[in-house]
C-alpha cells in the first residue's frame, strides 16, 4: 500500500493523494561527518507523516533539506515529480513549503499579528511606491491578507494576544503562534520540527487537534518530528525512523511498531 | 482618564491598520500638524529658525532614515555623514547643471541618487553582519568624505573647495542663498519632514517594514518563511538613503547655504544622528523624532542655562555637553534600549488607566 503510486483512502476517511515530495539518495555532510546517509522517502499529498529518531539521528537536518536551508551533496529532491534545482530558501517557501522551527524562531519585537502577517509575504506583491503611499494596491492587499490571517488566528484560537508582542508571550503560545506563521503562507507541505516539545498534556492535546483539523479541513500535508511516541503513532499515517543518519524504518505506525530495527534502536541493543 | 481607547471600536482592518489608532493620538496628530504649520511660521524669527526648528527638521529626517535601516532592519550604519554629503553634493551638481529646474525636484532627485548609492554601500551587508558591517559603513563615510574632497568636478573647481548654494525661488521667494527668509527655510523642511515621515510610517506598516523588522529579529527564519534577504536589506538601505540624501541636501542648500565636506559631513555627523535614534528610540518614527529634538536642543538648553544664566565658561558648557550626551547614551544603553519612544509609550501605558493603577 504504502509505496503504490494511487491515492488510497484511510481508516478515518481522508483521501491520501500521490507523491508530492520524493526525496532520493540523499547525502548531507559537514565537513567529514555524514550527518545523512543514503536517505530516500517520499512524502505523499495530504498525509501526515512523521520522522522520528534518538537524538542526532539527523531529523532536523532532513527538515532544513526539504526547506531548502541545506543542500545535500549527493542525492535529489523531486517536489511535484520535477526535481528541484538549488535554490534559496525563499524561493522554496515561495513553492508552498512552510516550516516551523525546534527553538522558537518568531520575530521578538514585532506582535503576533505581525508576525503572522510576515507569513503571507508571498502573497503580497505591491510595489514599494504603492506601499509608500498606502493606497490602490498595497493598501487593497494589507485588508486582503489581514482578513486571511484572521481566519487562521481563529482558527488557533489566539484572537486576544494578536496585539501583544510575541515577546511577551509564554512558550506555549509562542508555539502557537509560529504554528499561525507558517500556516498564513498557506502552504501545501508544512513541516514542524518537534511541535510538542516542552509542553504539558493539555497543549500537546490542543496542538495534536490543530494538525489533525488542518489537515482534515484544508488537506495540507504535514511531516513532523516529534518525540512523544504517543503522539506519532496516533497522528500520522507513515513515520520514517531514522538512527545515525541512515534509514531504519518506514511504513505505518503498526508496521514501524514492530520493526526490529526500530525497536534497537529507541531500546538499545547489546554491541558484542 | 482623557487618555483611552474605550469605546474606540473599529469595524474594519483598514481603521485597525491605521497610524494612530486611538481617536486622542490622532486628534493630537492634527493639532502638532496645525500648530506647525499654520502658527509657527508667523512667530518663527532668525534665532529659532538657525538654531532649533531647522536642524531639528532636518536631523529628523536623517533620523527617520537611519532608524529604518538601523532601528527597523537591524543594519547597524556608520556612513550616515558620507551618505548625507552625498545628498548634499548631488543637490549642489544639481542646481548648478540645470538652473531652471525647481529646487525641489532637486532635493528629491539628490535622495534618488544617494538611495543608489547607500545601496551600493549596502551590498556588503548580505555577507557580513553587526560590528563587521558597520565597519563596512564606517568606509563608505571615509571613502566619500574623500572623494569629494579629491575630485574638485564635484564642487565645480572652487577654490575654497567649498560647495555653496546658489539662489533658487520658489513661489517667488528665495528658498536658497542668503536672502532667505527664516520663515521659508522652515516651511521647506516642514514639508519635506511631513512627507517622509509619512512615506517611512506606511512602509514600516506594511509588506516591506514587516520584512524589514523579520530580518532585523532573525534573518535565517525570515529567509525560510520567505522574507528575500537581498531585497529587504538592499531596499533597506537604499530608502534609508533615499532620507538621509534628503536631509544632507536640505542641510546644505537650504540650512548652512555653504559647506566644506569633511567639516559638516564628518564622522562626527553619523554618531550624532547615531545618537539620535539611539536615545529616541530604534525602530519608532516617532523616536526619530524625539531623539533629533533632543540633541538639537539640549545645547541650547545647556548654553541658556550654563553660559547666560550661570555664567560658566563657553568652552566648560560645550564640554559638558558631551559629558551628558555620553552619559546619557550609556544611561539608555541599559537601562532603556527602546530610549525615549519606550519612555512615551510607557507614560501612554499609565496614561490609559489614570488615576487608577490598573
Amino acid at each position: 500500500m504504502k509505496d503504490s503510486v494511487e491515492s488510497y483512502v484511510t481508516d478515518d476517511g481522508r483521501t491520501i493523494g500521490g507523491v508530492m515530495l520524493d526525496l532520493r539518495n540523499i547525502t548531507l555532510r559537514f565537513g567529514g561527518v555524514e550527518a545523512i546517509k543514503d536517505i530516500s522517502f517520499n512524502i505523499r499529498e495530504g498525509e501526515i507523516r512523521a520522522i522520528i529518531g534518538p537524538n542526532g539521528a539527523g531529523k532536523s537536518s532532513m527538515l532544513n533539506i526539504i526547506s531548502g536551508f541545506y543542500k545535500p551533496q549527493e542525492g535529489e529532491v523531486l517536489f511535484d515529480g520535477v526535481a528541484r534545482p538549488p535554490m534559496p530558501p525563499y524561493q522554496v517557501a515561495r513553492q508552498g513549503i512552510a516550516r516551523t522551527f525546534q527553538n522558537i524562531a518568531l520575530f521578538e519585537g514585532m506582535s503576533v499579528l505581525d508576525n503572522v502577517m510576515t507569513g503571507r509575504m508571498n502573497h503580497m506583491n505591491a510595489s514599494i511606491f504603492s506601499q509608500a503611499m498606502w493606497f490602490g494596491k498595497a493598501q487593497r492587499e494589507e485588508v486582503e491578507n489581514r482578513e486571511a490571517v484572521e481566519r487562521i488566528i481563529d482558527f488557533l484560537e489566539i484572537q486576544k494576544i494578536r496585539k501583544t508582542p510575541v515577546s511577551r508571550l509564554p512558550y506555549g503560545l509562542k508555539k502557537r503562534v509560529e504554528l499561525a506563521r507558517a500556516l498564513a503562507a498557506e502552504p501545501r507541505l508544512l513541516l514542524l520540527d518537534e511541535p510538542m516539545a516542552g509542553m504539558n498534556v493539555e497543549e500537546k492535546e490542543d496542538m495534536s487537534r490543530f494538525i489533525l483539523d488542518l489537515n482534515d479541513e484544508f488537506g495540507t500535508t504535514i511531516a513532523l518530528i516529534e518525540h512523544d511516541m504517543g503522539v506519532v503513532m496516533d497522528l500520522s499515517d507513515r513515520v520514517v525512523v531514522m538512527d545515525y543518519g541512515r534509514k531504519i524504518g518506514d511504513g505505518t505506525p503498526d508496521e514501524v511498531r514492530g520493526n526490529q530495527g526500530v525497536i534497537d534502536a529507541y531500546l538499545g541493543v547489546s554491541h558484542d | 482618564m482623557f487618555y483611552r481607547e474605550a469605546g474606540d471600536f473599529k469595524t474594519s482592518y483598514e481603521a485597525d491598520s491605521q497610524t494612530f489608532p486611538i481617536a486622542f493620538d490622532r486628534y493630537r496628530y492634527w493639532v502638532i500638524l496645525a500648530v506647525a504649520y499654520l502658527v509657527i511660521p508667523f512667530l518663527i524669527n532668525d534665532y529659532w529658525a538657525n538654531a532649533i526648528l531647522v536642524p531639528f527638521l532636518i536631523y529628523a529626517i536623517a533620523a527617520i532614515g537611519l532608524n529604518i535601516l538601523t532601528g527597523y532592519c537591524g543594519q547597524v550604519s556608520l556612513g550616515t555623514g558620507g551618505f548625507m554629503a552625498v545628498g548634499a553634493y548631488s543637490c549642489y551638481k544639481l542646481m548648478t547643471s540645470f538652473p531652471d529646474v525647481s529646487i525641489i525636484i532637486h532635493v528629491v532627485l539628490a535622495g534618488v541618487i544617494t538611495a543608489v548609492v547607500g545601496a551600493a554601500f549596502g551590498l556588503p551587508s548580505l555577507r557580513i553582519k553587526g560590528f563587521y558591517l558597520a565597519v563596512a559603513t564606517l568606509a563608505a563615510q571615509f571613502f566619500l568624505v574623500w572623494l569629494f574632497n579629491k575630485v574638485s568636478w564635484f564642487y565645480n573647481y572652487s577654490a575654497s573647495g567649498q560647495i555653496s548654494a546658489p539662489e533658487r525661488m520658489l513661489f517667488g521667494a528665495p528658498v536658497t542663498g542668503p536672502n532667505t527668509e527664516p520663515w521659508v527655510q522652515y516651511m521647506v523642511c516642514l514639508v519635506f519632514v511631513t512627507i517622509c515621515a509619512i512615506i517611512a510610517r506606511n512602509l514600516t506598516r506594511g509588506t516591506l517594514g514587516r520584512s524589514w523588522m523579520a530580518i532585523r529579529d532573525m534573518d535565517i527564519a525570515a529567509e525560510i518563511i520567505g522574507v528575500n534577504p537581498l531585497k529587504a536589506k538592499l531596499t533597506a538601505f537604499a530608502v534609508s538613503s533615499f532620507f538621509i540624501g534628503i536631509s544632507g541636501a536640505l542641510f546644505f542648500s537650504v540650512y548652512l547655504g555653504a559647506v566644506e565636506v569633511g567639516e559638516a559631513f564628518g564622522i562626527q555627523k553619523s554618531f550624532l544622528v547615531l545618537f539620535m535614534i539611539i536615545l529616541g528610540g530604534l525602530g519608532s518614527i516617532f523616536g526619530s523624532f524625539a531623539g533629533a529634538a533632543f540633541l538639537v536642543l539640549l545645547p541650547v538648553l545647556l548654553k541658556v542655562i550654563g553660559v547666560d544664566l550661570l555664567g560658566w565658561p563657553t568652552d566648560l558648557v560645550s564640554h559638558l555637553r558631551l559629558v551628558i550626551i555620553g552619559a546619557l547614551i550609556m544611561f539608555f544603553l541599559i537601562k532603556e534600549p527602546h530610549g525615549l519612544a519606550q519612555l512615551w509609550r510607557i507614560a501612554k501605558e499609565k496614561l490609559r488607566l489614570w488615576p487608577f493603577p490598573y
